[in-house]
Order: structure tokens, then C-alpha cells, then sequence
């Protein structure tokens, strides 16, 4: 039989160095904006515009229509892609909608017309940024230790339940670290914002990871029971191998439907699928090798300061 | 595998088909959001100091005025609920004037009390009158603007006093226990409604704010002094609110705005073309790869997968769910993990095939062992959706709550069309001839 857990170590030390890729991105992105990744007004508060002009227009010329509202320090940036030909996005601290409503007035009038009906502005009070803020940790927080007591209970027969639940936990961190770092990476890259669906993302992430690591655990639960006088490690192994082709199966169909999102779907919602899309991909490694040869490890006494 | 199955066959068949026909059915459209339709959301937060108390009755009252102005500027679906204890999130989609809705949101309500003679007025009536004259808002039909002509014009009543005349109004509770409004007038206005309610006594005296009635008192005596209350059978409730709207005359707290959303409708259009070619390409893809990847058990899957595409299309019709693009999303999501569980059971089933099992045992086996993980995963997925339905419910975020809600809907559709249809399916079309099928490996994909 094919040993699947026997490289953990590789295993570990390649999601090491993808996660402090991650890192080194969030460290970057921290030093030269002052945010791990970009936020969004969601989170940040300030005012979002996304505006389409007839004719091309100068980075500079928007800039100085800007200023005039004693709007200076905006990010100002090109948005490309299919019908978003002299589409622009301009962030700035919070408008009211009666100055938008000027500013996007002046704009049209000092530079080119707008497409008509495709003006978008959003806009957020700090005070309520900084509250979805606070509510967004805590909705990962509850989410990681509901998942942890979950797994505890539906494994509570298979001896050192807590095992199983902390590891779950430990891919689903994982996995989490993994599209923390890919969101500074795009935002360094293409200027992806972190908003609120981004953390509808992360917290999907996190069920797809768990689910995942469920049925491998499942099949391992299932397996000691099977055959009590197998090594750990081998009835772990067995249960990976046996699952695997459900896992690629389902996979692959997360992934046809996701690359046809990326592919034909609206241009608002691509970051979001991306996300999802990477955060998937991430689920499915961690649970084969991250979450199970964690719990080899443990039974092992490998991890340093855990008792065996 | 007996009769019993048949019997689910038929059952199945006429779930698909009441879904069918709540999907055709013109009477319930589809809700479409903000991003696929373009519109405006704001945010109003009460803007008092933050140790200062707002009442829920406040709140609701503030709310109240807010749909009747928003219900006049024509939208289809205006949304307009409370939030919290010191919000009120608005939704205006398709809205094309964002500004007008937004200083209509803002602006402040007439009080009037308007002569109405002999005549008691029933409460939400719309009238004009004399203090300014020519059509208001709420005569007009959806979609009107105040320039069309109107059919057929309110009643014009004359204007005897506006709310600017009132001090103050509170509810209060008399010895025999009913319940009435006390009010007070400014001194410069006393004499003029002694004089005025002396000689229309026996008269209704209609309050009307934005020209919509909310009581038709009669004029029992004349009110001398400037004081006086309106009795009726009310509710606490009831006079409370008459009281409420009585002293603020517009919003009895005021509001500032919070957060906007604006989206142009022709994004609207962009978006949901595009999210339906998305949605179908995908769709066919993953209908294709079970057919070829599982053969009979996929083709099969396939179909209580379109069973499950259809319920879910009802579903959302008839709760309705307002579909945005992250809805979607949650859709498509739950429909992966639709999949998801045929793959898990007939992987299974595959195993024990390959081990030597009859056609007849995989079958069994396959559904019994994947349903565990089913579960297990499942329930996972619903938790997850639970705590991002909080979540988005705490601010206003109304995209991650669609996202929340699709998903476990489908989630639990999920469980219903992937495990229960799927398995109905198999027993009858593969239990039933499983001798014969056994042989036809190609069939099975094994």
C-alpha cells in the first residue's frame, strides 16, 4: 500500500513555506500601507466610487477634481476587464451623498460624460467600519470554537477525541493563512480589497476545510473500529487512500463550477470566487496533509511540548 | 426494495412538480437585489448622543414614516427595517433619482389638522390641503412622478393648524383605565383654538402627516387654555404612537446617515447576465463530468440534481429570498456540496463493488456509510451559515445574510434531493434489475 503519511515532514515544511510566503506578503503590505491587505469601506469606513466615463481620462485630471473637494490622499485606480473600458475606481474618506453626488456632478461636467447607470458609490462611517471590524473577529473566533466542540462531540467515541478536533482546527487554520496571504498578495497585485464578502469567503473556507478533514476522520473513525489490531498509522493511510477519489471527484466539480464563475461571471463578485476558489483548493490539501498527519504526528509524541 | 419505493417515486414526482409550478408561475417573481438591479441602500442611525436612550417605539414610529415616504416614490420592493436598536437600513432598488429618495428619507413630515366637517376620515386616507395645494406624493400610483396627471384627485380639506402650533403631546391613562393623548398648544395659538373648537363642536378635527390621516377625533367640547386630549378606544400602543407622531410631527428622532450603496441598474443588467451564463455553464459541467465519471448512479444524480436546482428556484420564490450576486454564489456553493454527497456514496459504492459486494449490497452499504460524513459535513456547513447570518444581521451587511441564507437552504434541500431522491432512484432503477446490471460493469463505471 502506498504510504501517504510517511513524508509529513515534507508535508508540514511545504505548507510552512506557503504560509510564510503568506506572512511575508501581510508584513509587506503592513509596512508600506499600514494594513496586512487592503480594506475595504466596509471595514475601514470611507467612500468608494466606481464610475465609467464615455471618453478616456487622465489619473491626474480625476485627482484634481478631487482636490477641489479637499479630497487629496485617494487611491485612485484603472479597472480593467470586459466593458470596463475607462472605468475607475476612487476611494476617499467618508462623503456624504449629497457631496458625491456634486463631485460625480463636477466630473462629468469638467471631463468626460459618464455612461449613464453604471455609477456605483458606496459609502461607510468609520464608526460603523470599525464595529464590523470587531464583528468580523469575533465571528471567526465563535466559528473556530464551534467547530472545535463539534468535532469533539461527533468523535467523542474514538479515543483522544480532542485530538481530532484540534487538528481539524489546525488545517482549517491553515487554510485560512493560506487566503489571508493570497488577499495581500492580490491587493499588492491587483488592488483586491478586503470587504465583507471577503469574510464570507474565509469563513466558507473554513466550513469546505472541515468538511474535508470530516471524511477522512470519518473513514478513520470507521476504520479502527474495522481493524483493531492495525497500526495507527496504517489504518490512517488506509483511510486516506480509500477517500482520496472522493475528494479529487468533488474537487474537480467545486472547480468547474468556480472557473466558469471566474471566467463568465460579473466582474464585482471575481475576487470573492477567487478567494473561495484558492481557500478550496487549500481545503483539500489540508485535510490529506495537513490535518491526518498531524494526528500521526500526535500519536507519535512528535510535536514538540504535546504529550503522545 | 419493495413498493415502498414506488411509492417515494410518486411522492418525489409531485414535490418536483408543485416546485415546477411555483417556477412558472407569474405570481411569484423573482426578488432581485440591489446589485443585480441597481438601486440605493442606506443606513440612517438615530443621531442622538450615545448615552442618550432611544425607545423602540421611537425607532418604529421613525421607521413607519420612512415606508410611507419611500412607498410614494414608486419602487417595487422598498425595504425598510430596523435594525439594532438605533438603525434603520433602507432599500430602494431599481430607484433611478437616489438623490430624491435620499432628501425625502431625511426631510422632515407636515403635521396638519385639517377642518373635515361632519365627516370622520379612515385612518392611511390621503388628502390634499389648502396650506399647499395641487396633487401630494401619496395619491400617486407606482411609478408616477408628482408632474403626471392624476385620475382621479384627493379631497381638498381646509388646513385649521399645523404641528408647529403643538408644544407637546404625551399618552396617558385615566382612572377607569382607558388609555388617551393629552396635548398642549404654544400660548399664541390658545386663543385661536378656543375660539376655532367653540364653534365647530360636534366637528371632526382630522390629524393628517404628509397628507395621510392618522386620526379623525371628534370635537367634544371647546379646549380652552391651550390643553386638551384626545380619547378613544386606544391601546396603550395605539396612543402612544399617536402621541409620538403628535410631538415630532416628522421623525420623532433624528436620523443621520451611516452608510450609502448606490449601483447604477445598467451594472444591475451586466451582473445577472453574466451570473446566469456563469451559473449555467457550470452547471453543465458538472451535470457532464457525473454522467461520464458515474454513469447510470450519475445520470440518475443528475436528475435529482436538476430536482434540486428547481426546488431551490421555489424556494426562493416563495419565501422569497432577494436573490444578489453573493446569493448565488451560496447556491452554487450548496449545489457543489449536493454533488458532493452522491460522490461520497457512490465512491462507496465503487469500493464495494470493486471488494467483491453484490450490486444489491453496494447499494445499501454505499447510502448507509456516506451518510455519517453527509451529516457530519452538513451540519458543519449549517453552523457555519447560522453564525454568518448574525453576522451580517449586526450591520446591515444584507449581501453576506442572502449568502447565509441560500447556502443553507440549499444545504438542506441538499440533503432531501442528493440522499433521499437519489437513493429512491437507484433502488428503483438499479435495485430492481441489480442481477442484470452487475454484469454491464460499463454501466457502473467501476
Amino acid at each position: 500500500m502506498f504510504n501517504l503519511v510517511q513524508g509529513r515532514r515534507k508535508y508540514f515544511a511545504f505548507s510552512g513555506i506557503l504560509i510564510g510566503l503568506g506572512i511575508a506578503a501581510m508584513i509587506y503590505s503592513f509596512i508600506t500601507t499600514g494594513a496586512a491587505f487592503p480594506l475595504g469601506v466596509d471595514f475601514r469606513g470611507g467612500t468608494r466610487f466606481e464610475i465609467q466615463f464615455e471618453q478616456p481620462v487622465e489619473e491626474k485630471a480625476i485627482e484634481d477634481v478631487f482636490a477641489q473637494f479637499d479630497l487629496t490622499h485617494n487611491s485612485i485606480i484603472a479597472l480593467r476587464g470586459e466593458s470596463l473600458e475607462n472605468a475607475w475606481q476612487i476611494r476617499t474618506k467618508f462623503v456624504t451623498p449629497e457631496q458625491a453626488q456634486e463631485i460625480t456632478d463636477a466630473l462629468e461636467r469638467e471631463l468626460s460624460p459618464l455612461k449613464p447607470d453604471t455609477t456605483s458609490v458606496q459609502s461607510v462611517s468609520p464608526s460603523v467600519g470599525g464595529e464590523v471590524t470587531n464583528a468580523a473577529f469575533t465571528a471567526i473566533l465563535v466559528a473556530a470554537v464551534v467547530i472545535l466542540v463539534y468535532i469533539m462531540l461527533a468523535f467523542r467515541q474514538v479515543p483522544n477525541s480532542f485530538r481530532y478536533g484540534a487538528s481539524a482546527v489546525a488545517a482549517m487554520i491553515h487554510d485560512l493563512f493560506v487566503i489571508f496571504g493570497f488577499a495581500a498578495l492580490m491587493g499588492m497585485l491587483r488592488g483586491w480589497e478586503v470587504d465583507a464578502l471577503f469574510l464570507t469567503a474565509v469563513l466558507t473556507v473554513a466550513g469546505f476545510s472541515l468538511q474535508d478533514t470530516i471524511v477522512v476522520f470519518d473513514r478513520i473513525r470507521e476504520n479502527i473500529v474495522k481493524r483493531p489490531f492495525e497500526k495507527y498509522e496504517t489504518v490512517v493511510n488506509r483511510s486516506i487512500l480509500e477517500t482520496i477519489h472522493r475528494s479529487l471527484a468533488t474537487q474537480l466539480n467545486a472547480m468547474f463550477v468556480m472557473v466558469a464563475i471566474l471566467l463568465f461571471g460579473g466582474a464585482s463578485i471575481k475576487p470573492f470566487i477567487a478567494v473561495l476558489f484558492v481557500g478550496m483548493l487549500s481545503g483539500t490539501y489540508s485535510s490529506i496533509f495537513t490535518a491526518v498527519p498531524l494526528l500521526v504526528s500526535w500519536e507519535k509524541g512528535e510535536i514538540p511540548f504535546v504529550k503522545g | 426494495m419493495d413498493n415502498r419505493d414506488y411509492f417515494w417515486l410518486v411522492v418525489i414526482i409531485i414535490i418536483l412538480a408543485a416546485a415546477g409550478w411555483v417556477v412558472q408561475s407569474p405570481k411569484y417573481p423573482i426578488v432581485r437585489g440591489l446589485d443585480l438591479q441597481g438601486g440605493l441602500q442606506v443606513l440612517l442611525e438615530a443621531d442622538l448622543p450615545s448615552d442618550q436612550a432611544v425607545t423602540p417605539e421611537q425607532m418604529d414610529t421613525a421607521r413607519q414614516i420612512i415606508d410611507q415616504r419611500v412607498n410614494a416614490l414608486g419602487v417595487a420592493e422598498p425595504l425598510v427595517v430596523t435594525e439594532g436598536e438605533r438603525r434603520i437600513l433602507v432599500e430602494l432598488p431599481g430607484i433611478n433619482n437616489p438623490d430624491e429618495a435620499i432628501s425625502l428619507i431625511q426631510e422632515t413630515a407636515l403635521l396638519e389638522f385639517i377642518d373635515t366637517g361632519s365627516q370622520p376620515l379612515p385612518e392611511g386616507m390621503c388628502v390634499r390641503t389648502s396650506s399647499h395645494e395641487g396633487p401630494v406624493r401619496c395619491e400617486l400610483e407606482s411609478g408616477k412622478t408628482i408632474t403626471d396627471t392624476i385620475a382621479s384627485p384627493a379631497p381638498t380639506f381646509e388646513t385649521v393648524m399645523t404641528g408647529a402650533s403643538l408644544r407637546t403631546a404625551e399618552s396617558q391613562r385615566d382612572q377607569l383605565g382607558n388609555y388617551s393623548v393629552s396635548f398642549e398648544l404654544y400660548p399664541d395659538e390658545a386663543d385661536f383654538f378656543a375660539d376655532y373648537t367653540r364653534n365647530h363642536q360636534g366637528q371632526f378635527l382630522t390629524i393628517v402627516l404628509d397628507n395621510q390621516v392618522i386620526s379623525s377625533p371628534r370635537i367634544n367640547s371647546a379646549i380652552e387654555g391651550g390643553r386638551g386630549s384626545i380619547t378613544g378606544q386606544f391601546t396603550l400602543e395605539e396612543a402612544r404612537k399617536l402621541a409620538l407622531q403628535l410631538r415630532f410631527g416628522s421623525l420623532p428622532v433624528p436620523l443621520r446617515i451611516e452608510s450609502t450603496r448606490q449601483i447604477g441598474a445598467t451594472l444591475g443588467e451586466i451582473s445577472i447576465s453574466s451570473s446566469i451564463r456563469a451559473g449555467v455553464i457550470g452547471f453543465a459541467v458538472v451535470l457532464l463530468f457525473m454522467l461520464v465519471y458515474y454513469r447510470l448512479p450519475g445520470f440518475l444524480a443528475d436528475v435529482a440534481l436538476i430536482g434540486y436546482a428547481l426546488l431551490n428556484m421555489a424556494f426562493f420564490m416563495l419565501i422569497p429570498i432577494t436573490l444578489t450576486l453573493p446569493a448565488i454564489t451560496g447556491f452554487l456553493i450548496s449545489a457543489g456540496m449536493a454533488v458532493d454527497a452522491n460522490i461520497l456514496v457512490f465512491e462507496r459504492m465503487k469500493e464495494e463493488l470493486r471488494r467483491g459486494s453484490s450490486l444489491r449490497e453496494a447499494i445499501l452499504t454505499g447510502f448507509d456509510r456516506a451518510w455519517t460524513s453527509i451529516r457530519d459535513s452538513n451540519i458543519a456547513t449549517l453552523v457555519i451559515s447560522f453564525i454568518l447570518w448574525i453576522f451580517g444581521r449586526n450591520f446591515g451587511a444584507s449581501t453576506v445574510q442572502g449568502f447565509a441564507y441560500t447556502l443553507a437552504i440549499g444545504v438542506l434541500i441538499s440533503m432531501f434531493t442528493a440522499v433521499f431522491v437519489t437513493r429512491t432512484f437507484v433502488r428503483i432503477f438499479m435495485g430492481r434489475s441489480s442481477a442484470k446490471l452487475q454484469k454491464m460493469k460499463w454501466l457502473l463505471g467501476v
